[in-house]
This record gives C-alpha cells, sequence and structure tokens, in this order.
C-alpha cells in the first residue's frame, strides 16, 4: 500500500493547512483531489510527497514511516513518488531536453548528470516523452522560449521520465485548453496505467475528474469532505463543496 | 525538424553501438568551443610558467614550511604593535585624504561630462559644438585617470616627491577621480532626469539644476558608491606602501624582506581587520540612506 | 521622535566623517610646498617630458609584447581558476551544506578577500619563486574570495522552487543544484566572472612591482634607471592592454547574457 495517512494535520503558521485528515491509498488507484482554491490540495500533494512533514498524525508511505527514517532514507524513499507541481518550477535558460532529463536524477550518479550537462545522454528518451505531449519539436528549445501550456505539459514530460510509482500532480490542466487537457490527462492516466503507478491528481475541472477517475477526493478548508466514487459523489455534494463563503486562503510555500 | 546529417553514435551497455536518432544540434559547437578553450589555454600555461608542481619540490617546501612555521606566534611586542598602529592610521588616512582629493577632482568633471545636464542640448535639441568637445574632453580625461593603474601613478609620484604618504594620496586622489567621474556622471544621466530638464528649460543654472533636480534623487547611489570607493581606497593604499608610499604595506614590505614570518603574521591580521572593519562601516553608512 | 533620533545618529556619522578626514590631512606630513615650489615643478616637467617620444625600437617591442602576454594570461588563467574554486566554495558559503561548514567557507573566503593581490603575491613569491606564477596564484588567491562571496550571494537569493521541486523527487542535493541553481544564476555568475576579469588585468599589469613578471616587472625596471621612454611604452601597453581586454568583455557579456 503506497500511502496512508491517519489522522494527519499539517500547519502553515497558525493556521491549519490539514486538518485531520485519513485517506488509505491503494497501488495503482485513479484518484482525482477537488475543492476550492486554498482548501489544502497543493498541501496534501506536498505531505504525501515526504516533502511536508505532518505537525499530528501518521503518514506510512510503501509501509515505512518516513518521518521516523533517517535522512538519507526518507531521501531514497522520495524516489519512489514524483510531485509535478503546478507551474512546474524550470530554470528559464535551461533547455528543454535537459529539464525533462532531469527527471532522471534520482537514478543517475552523480558523474552521468554531470556529463549529460555537456551532452544530453539520452535524448531519444527525452524525446519520446516529449512526443506524448507533441512537444517533440521543442527537444532543444529553451524554457523560456515556451508558452504556458507548454511549459507545463514539458513538467509533465519529467514525470514520465522518473521511475516513480506515484505520481502525484498538482493541476497539470490550469494552462492548457480543454482539448488539450483531455490529451494530456489521457496520456497521464495511460502512463500510470502501463506502469501500475498511483495517479493522484488535484483538479479544477470538476467535470473532468467526475468524467474520468474512479475515485473523487473532496477538500475544503484542509478538512477532508468527502472521499468517495466517482459514481456516488452528487452534484449536491459538489455544489456544497464549492459553496462560496469567503474564507481566508492559506498561501503555500514549497519546502524542502 | 532539422537534425544534424550525421549520424551520432552510442555506446550501450550491452557492446553495441546505438544511433541515436536526435542528436543535439548544438553538440558540435559546444565541441568546438571547448576544444578552442583548451587550444587558447595552452599557450597562457606556457606563458604564466604554470607549474604547479614546483610548489611542491623539497626546496620550496621547505622554504613555505620554515616561513610559515614562523608566523606563529604573531609578533606582539609593545613596540612593534605600536609601529602596527602608527602605520595602519597612516594607511587610513591615506585612503581618506585621498579620496576627498578625488571628490573635488570628480565633482567639477562629472559636471562637465554629464549629458544630462546639457544646457544646449535643450535649446537646439543636439550640443553645441563646443559644448560636446568639453564634455568628450572631460571624458577623455576621466578615462586617462581611471585607466593607468594606482600603483603606477604611486610609482611615479614617488620619483617626483620622493618617498612618503604623499606620493599615495596623489595616487589615489587621480585614479579615483576617474572612476568616481565616470561612475557618478552614469548614475546622473540614468536618474530620471525630468526635473532637471523642467528646471533647465526654466533657466535654471546647470548647478541649481544639480542640486535641485539630480542631486535629490542620485544621491543614496552617488553616496553608496563612494563608500563603496573608500573601501577600495583602504586596500589600494596599503598596496601602494609595496613602492614606498608609506603606511601598512611599506612595513610589510620591509618585513617580507626580511623573511619575519611573526611580523608578516600580524600584519595579515590587521589587513583582515581593517578590510573587515572597512566594509561594516561601509555597509552602515549604507543602510542609513535606505 | 524616531525622526529625530535617526536624524541625530546621521548628524553623528556625518561629523565622524568630517573628523576623519580632517584628522588625516592633518596627521600626513604632507609635502604641498614641495609638489608646488618653482623647483619640484620643473622637475616634474621634466620628467613628464622625459616620456616623449616613447621608445619603439623592434628590439624593445618584441620584449613588451611579450611581458603582455604573460600579463594577459597571468589574469586569464587566475580568473579562470578562480571561478572553478570560487563555484566549489560557494556550495558551503551558500548555505547548501550546513552551518559548520557556512561559518568556516565564509570566513576563509573573507581572509581571502581581504588580503590585497600584490600582497599575495609578495607572500607567494617565497613558495613559488619570482615570475609570473606567483603572479597568477597571487590574482587566484585574491580573486577566488572576492567570486567565492558573490557566488555565494547569488545562488543563495535564487528563488529555491526548481531546486526544490527536483529533491522532493529525490535528486541528490548536488545533482539537484546542477541542474536548478547554476542554469538559474549562470548569467549572474558570467558577469561577475568577467568583472573580475577587467579588474585582474589592472592588477596583473601591476603585480611585477613585487617581482612577480608581466608588464609591471618592466615598469620598475625602467623607472628604478630613469630610463623615462621605455616606461612611457610599458605604460602605454598596460593601456591598450586593459582597453582590449574591456573591449572583450564587453563582447563577451552581450554574446553570453544573449
Amino acid at each position: 500500500m503506497p500511502l496512508l495517512l491517519q489522522g494527519v494535520s499539517v500547519q502553515h503558521g497558525q493556521a491549519f493547512a490539514l486538518s485531520d485528515v485519513s485517506l488509505t491509498i491503494e497501488q495503482g488507484q485513479q484518484i482525482a483531489l477537488i475543492g476550492p482554491s486554498g482548501a489544502g490540495k497543493t498541501t496534501l500533494l506536498h505531505t504525501m510527497a515526504c516533502a511536508l512533514r505532518p505537525g499530528l498524525g501518521e503518514l506510512t508511505a510503501f509501509g515505512l514511516l518516513p518521518w521516523s527514517l533517517s535522512h538519507a532514507q526518507r531521501h531514497k524513499l522520495r524516489a519512489r513518488f514524483f510531485l509535478a507541481p503546478q507551474t512546474p518550477p524550470l530554470p528559464p535558460r535551461q533547455r528543454v531536453v535537459t529539464a525533462v532529463l532531469a527527471g532522471c536524477l534520482p537514478q543517475w550518479s552523480l558523474t552521468r548528470a554531470l556529463l549529460s550537462l555537456f551532452r544530453p545522454v539520452e535524448p531519444d528518451l527525452a524525446w519520446e516523452a516529449l512526443s506524448r505531449f507533441n512537444l517533440q519539436d521543442k527537444l532543444y528549445a529553451r524554457v523560456d522560449r515556451l508558452s504556458g501550456g507548454e511549459r507545463q505539459r514539458c513538467g509533465l514530460a519529467r514525470l514520465l521520465m522518473s521511475k516513480a510509482l506515484v505520481f502525484l500532480v498538482d493541476e497539470p490542466l490550469s494552462a492548457l485548453d480543454p482539448v488539450l487537457s483531455l490529451q494530456t490527462l489521457s496520456v497521464l492516466q495511460q502512463e500510470a496505467h502501463e506502469r501500475g503507478a498511483t495517479l493522484i491528481c488535484s483538479l479544477h475541472q470538476v467535470e473532468l475528474a467526475r468524467c474520468h477517475f474512479p475515485r473523487l477526493i473532496g477538500l475544503r478548508c484542509g478538512q477532508l469532505v468527502f472521499d468517495a466514487r466517482s459514481s456516488e459523489v452528487t452534484d449536491q455534494m459538489i455544489a456544497d463543496l464549492y459553496r462560496h463563503e469567503p474564507a481566508p486562503a492559506a498561501s503555500l510555500e514549497v519546502l524542502r | 525538424m532539422n537534425r544534424l546529417p550525421l549520424p551520432a553514435l552510442k555506446y550501450c551497455g550491452s557492446g553495441m553501438l546505438v544511433r541515436i536518432q536526435h542528436p543535439d544540434p548544438a553538440w558540435y559547437p559546444r565541441l568546438f568551443g571547448i576544444l578552442t578553450l583548451l587550444i587558447v589555454l595552452w599557450p597562457m600555461l606556457v606563458y604564466s610558467e604554470f607549474k604547479p608542481w614546483i610548489l611542491f619540490e623539497a626546496q620550496s617546501l621547505a622554504a613555505s614550511w620554515h616561513f610559515l612555521a614562523s608566523f606563529a606566534p604573531p609578533a606582539h611586542s609593545g613596540e612593534f604593535l605600536h609601529l602596527l598602529l602608527v602605520a595602519t592610521w597612516q594607511t587610513v588616512a591615506v585612503a581618506t585624504a585621498g579620496l576627498t582629493l578625488a571628490l573635488l577632482g570628480a565633482i567639477p568633471l562629472t559636471l562637465l561630462a554629464a549629458e544630462s545636464l546639457s544646457v544646449s542640448q535643450i535649446e537646439t535639441g543636439r550640443m553645441r559644438l563646443a559644448g560636446r568637445l568639453v564634455r568628450q574632453a572631460a571624458r577623455w580625461l576621466l578615462i586617462l585617470l581611471r585607466s593607468v593603474p594606482e600603483l603606477v601613478w604611486a610609482l611615479l609620484f614617488v620619483r617626483i616627491v620622493g618617498l612618503g604618504p604623499t606620493a599615495g594620496v596623489l595616487a589615489i586622489a587621480l585614479t579615483y577621480s576617474g572612476m568616481l567621474g565616470k561612475v557618478y556622471a552614469e548614475i546622473l544621466d540614468s536618474s530620471e532626469s525630468q526635473s532637471t530638464q523642467v528646471l533647465l528649460k526654466n533657466g535654471a543654472s546647470r548647478l541649481a539644476a544639480l542640486f535641485y533636480g539630480s542631486l535629490p534623487e542620485a544621491a543614496p547611489e552617488l553616496i553608496s558608491y563612494t563608500t563603496y570607493r573608500w573601501e577600495c581606497a583602504i586596500r589600494g593604499s596599503v598596496v601602494m606602501g609595496f613602492v614606498g608610499a608609506g603606511g601598512l604595506g611599506q612595513r610589510m614590505d620591509e618585513s617580507l624582506k626580511m623573511l619575519a614570518g611573526s611580523e608578516v603574521a600580524s600584519m595579515l591580521i590587521i589587513f583582515v581587520l581593517l578590510v573587515g572593519a572597512a566594509d561594516r562601516v561601509s555597509t552602515l553608512l549604507r543602510s542609513r540612506l535606505d | 521622535m524616531m525622526r529625530t533620533a535617526i536624524s541625530r545618529q546621521t548628524a553623528l556619522l556625518l561629523l565622524g566623517l568630517l573628523l576623519l578626514i580632517a584628522a588625516s590631512f592633518y596627521s600626513l606630513v604632507l609635502k604641498w610646498g614641495e609638489l608646488f615650489s618653482a623647483d619640484a615643478l620643473r622637475s616634474g616637467l621634466e620628467f613628464v617630458r622625459g616620456f616623449s617620444p616613447p621608445e619603439l625600437a623592434w628590439s624593445f617591442l618584441s620584449r613588451i609584447l611579450d611581458a603582455t602576454l604573460e600579463t594577459f594570461s597571468m589574469s586569464a588563467l587566475s580568473t579562470l581558476i578562480a571561478v572553478v574554486f570560487g563555484v566549489v566554495l560557494a556550495l558551503p558559503a551558500s548555505r547548501r551544506l550546513g552551518a559548520v561548514p557556512y561559518a568556516v567557507i565564509r570566513f576563509l573566503l573573507n581572509v581571502l578577500r581581504s588580503i590585497p593581490e600584490l600582497v599575495w603575491a609578495s607572500i607567494l613569491l617565497i613558495a613559488a619563486g619570482l615570475g609570473p606564477f606567483a603572479g597568477t596564484l597571487a590574482l587566484a588567491a585574491h580573486t577566488t574570495g572576492v567570486l567565492g562571496r558573490l557566488f555565494a550571494d547569488a545562488l543563495e537569493n535564487l528563488p529555491p522552487a526548481p531546486e526544490a521541486s527536483l529533491r522532493i523527487n529525490g535528486a541528490s542535493p548536488l545533482a539537484a543544484f546542477f541542474y536548478a541553481a547554476l542554469p538559474q544564476a549562470m548569467p549572474q555568475l558570467l558577469s561577475y566572472t568577467l568583472y573580475r576579469w577587467e579588474n585582474n588585468i589592472r592588477a596583473a599589469a601591476v603585480l611585477g612591482v613585487v617581482g612577480a613578471g608581466g608588464l609591471g616587472q618592466m615598469l620598475k625596471y625602467h623607472l628604478s634607471l630613469f630610463q623615462m621612454p621605455q616606461a612611457a611604452t610599458v605604460i602605454i601597453a598596460m593601456l591598450a592592454m586593459v582597453a582590449l581586454v574591456d573591449a572583450i568583455s564587453f563582447w563577451l557579456r552581450r554574446s553570453l547574457t544573449r
């Protein structure tokens, strides 16, 4: 079982970004994370990626307790997860091929990594990953020459390069038009399926989430509102989840 | 897609050579660049007699070791410390006096060189010939002043006025008036010059335009750069002691020639402290401006 | 209330500054009288007149060319060495390897930086012998201190997200540094490097004064023999070389930071 959360709470300063969240996630599941902005979706993904330490509660990843492991062991565990941030933070002057191949870094030795900076060691792999998002023409372009949508898909191509078993994807479609959104989502789902990997994807497009993901998790104000099969999620539940209420949105910093 | 016609080959773990389908188009230029660098590097290594191994020859190792061993303990007799104190003050004083004179020289040159203070440019849209010539002359003078290294100025002045701090003060004054003048003019030109222009258009004199227009806006930057240069001048005045312009440098030179390691050690400590203190003071002054 | 306190402090600071300036002029025995006496003016003019015409004999010019190339090599090589060590030392000095290495390396960089090139040269002469090698090492030592600190500051102030993102996904800290931090900081690092190179060419030109080779050594030699025409040629060569390096650096800056 890749992930088990028991009563997990995460604090940002005084406010709780997550409070008392318990979840069980089986290998190979495809889950959409929905909820209004500031609901704690990004925090939850970061917590699952062992990037944020829960203040309370317990996170179990692949049967291990990451935060009672040694630093090195925890870091090794992180290679089994791939967290794709909403706007992929890519160095602007880097070339796409290098940015994509950076997904291989956890497997590569330092020498190989350095060599690849002089001459990309596996450009064909990067080309294949990019071609699945229709970006193969940009293989040797510079990142700052890409549009927002292209950059986002470039970040996802990096995900394809990794050997992760859990994909944690934050708003992969935020910069894409509806047609590209569908294509991109299907690439992600197909890859997860072929690899037997778990896919957890936070989404703002509720309809897409309901059609394409068998399991939906609703978050609101850091709390779990529902965790159900998408066939069981009613319009009323969605309406309640997004019910307008002037709630202070917790801003979020990415950390180690 | 444009791709290189040459198929690049890649060695695989299994011992097979497979062709890379999408070779890096930047690889050959990059390789060429690296090779050029290496080819240029070679004569440079020859010219600078770059032979690191001589550092590890028994003779030089022994000499270095002997010298370094004499560093501890640093010289700290009362007499020597007093000497050091005097020399340190002289270093600071040379830097300060030199920079003050440099300031006196730089300000008029700046007024001449700065474009935003041109009156004729406002009248006709372009500068008058005479104005342009004066401006260009001022610029060339600034370039000459700062291009000759301060140590060369010091060497020349030592020949004219003899050994002692006067040569150091003059050398710093000349070099730094060139540096300050150039950067001041740049700062004034790049600062929002609208108010200056308005003043000049309404008949204000160049000085009035400077004081009421550009200066208030550019003041923090000007002061910050001046303090930074003061810090540099202290380092410079240490160095000028080596050609006989007094201060710590001269003492250092003497001690080094006598291979008096313990004296060198205390002077190095003083250097580090002095430069650290100048750094502190200059940061303090600059932070005061914000 | 606050305001007056601050302006009082500023006034005190200004007063201190004025005192410092006054004390400097007062304590230095400056020979203004001698400098501006008719005698000194005459000898000064004579001194300056001695510079023209500069020595232009072929045999001398070829020696000048040699010394110029030597000086140029010293500056370029030492900058290159300093870049390598600067990056290596900037890693711990930008808080990437923990608190203790941070403090130790920052201190080391400060020491390297506060000792001027010329002092380094005169110390290193003992280990490396007379000649350009000692000069190269001296320039490299001082420049490593300067660049190391500049690089470290640049690396500390980068947006952390790209590096953090790679590390969250399991990349080693060093790999994340090379794939995220370094490419981001690259334009700044290059710009600092060129700036230091421009500085080093000026320093290299004068290092010879203590016996570390290059144009400076020739200048000191000819000046000490009062051979003014030769000294003039050396100074012109220095100016030309500095201008050339400034031009190269300007061109590199434009083409590299594009």
